[in-house]
């Protein structure tokens, strides 16, 4: 090694620490100003352990539970709805306050725009039916299909209510099979009698 | 004419996200400390953390348009090696000082803990290629294979760009 590369190599490993935290909360203000951050995320504590919480532009987009892993959501979300995804507890604020409120009791309905993105076809209208169920109410996975359009369509309207990108907000936990056997839920039955608990259509 | 025509079609608005693409964040995590320690050799400690900002607006902005996700690291590296060159021609051009002809102070600033031997002044002058090369190969004291990967180019031509970086620092600084 000469004198010279030996100098460049001095640089030493320390320098000025950088402050991910500051970077990233700079990085997502600018790029939201600039219009060119589509998904914002961040984690939420809740009775039902670490939600994920992504919200677009257009509203909520995704809600996910911790049982999901993280590759395959964030490659979702990267993929369908788009790859300008970042962490920012800002922009994700309103969301998760309001998730926070319904858990402990002061919200029982969300004001939160929806975004529906993740949700095609049939689902569509299953889902949507599903969000005008009430607070402490209940439907039948039959009721939602014939809102959607197809009273025939239980099954297919149970399968919708499976992959339902945005639990509790859309509250697919609301829906039974109509002789009152509690269905199935994606987040496990455990987290759907805990939330219909919660909501006193269950005995605590 | 075929030609003419297809020029002016735009892609279809899908053709956006044809390519898996990872979430950005991800982007950001891995990389960010890195790209830290390159800039704060490109252009210094008081601006790396700017010039990093810059870096990942720059590549947030282009992202969607990418057409292959191959060595996303390469591209983030050069996205950085442009802004550090924006950087330094902004300094040149409108220095802090009034008067005319005096380069900006701030350019000849080596990296904290480094002495003022005029060194750092000279990378900040080379081309940005070349300044990118030496500061992989020196800084992070990189094999040019390992050299030529981060900067999306041949080994041949990670090699030349060294040599002509070192050659150009060693008229510019004495001894």
């Amino acid at each position: 090694m000469t004198d010279l590369e030996q100098r460049l190599a001095a640089l030493p490993d320390g320098g000025p620490q950088l402050d991910l935290d500051r970077l990233q909360a700079e990085l997502a203000r600018r790029a939201a100003r600039a219009g060119i951050l589509d998904v914002a995320y961040a984690r939420a504590d809740s009775p039902l352990g670490t939600l994920t919480v992504f919200v677009t532009r257009r509203g909520v987009v995704r809600v996910a539970y911790e049982n999901e892993p993280d590759d395959l959501l964030f490659e979702e979300l990267a993929a369908v709805v788009s790859p300008r995804l970042l962490r920012d507890p800002g922009r994700t604020d309103a969301a998760r306050r309001e998730v926070e409120d319904y858990f402990e009791g002061r919200r029982r309905t969300f004001d939160l725009p929806i975004d529906w993105s993740l949700v095609h076809g049939f689902a569509v209208g299953v889902l949507q039916a599903t969000a005008r169920v009430p607070f402490g109410e209940v439907s039948s996975y039959g009721d939602v299909a014939a809102e959607a359009g197809s009273p025939r369509a239980a099954r297919a309207a149970g399968n919708a209510l499976a992959s339902n990108p945005i639990p509790i907000v859309v509250p697919c936990h609301r829906i039974l099979h109509a002789d009152g056997g509690l269905g199935g839920y994606s987040g496990g039955l455990d987290r759907k009698r805990f939330l219909l608990r919660l909501e006193g259509t269950l005995p605590a | 004419m075929a030609h003419t025509i297809r020029s002016h079609v735009a892609a279809p608005r899908n053709v956006q996200y044809s390519v898996r693409l990872p979430p950005f964040q991800s982007l950001v995590d891995d990389h960010a400390a890195e790209l830290h320690r390159f800039l704060i050799a490109c252009v210094g400690g008081d601006d790396a953390e700017d010039c990093l900002q810059e870096t990942f607006l720059s590549a947030m902005r282009a992202y969607p348009r990418l057409r292959h996700a191959d060595n996303l690291r390469a591209w983030l590296y050069l996205i950085a090696q442009r802004k550090a060159t924006d950087l330094i021609r902004r300094r040149q051009r409108h220095p802090a000082s009034d008067i005319d002809g005096v380069p900006d102070a701030r350019l000849s600033i080596p990296p904290a803990g480094l002495p003022d031997d005029g060194l750092w002044g000279a990378v900040r002058r080379l081309p940005g290629k070349q300044r990118a090369a030496l500061v992989h190969r020196f800084v992070f004291d990189l094999a040019y294979r390992d050299v030529a990967e981060r900067m999306g180019v041949s080994e041949e031509a990670a090699r030349q760009n060294v040599s002509a970086g070192l050659r150009r620092l060693r008229l510019e600084v004495s001894r």
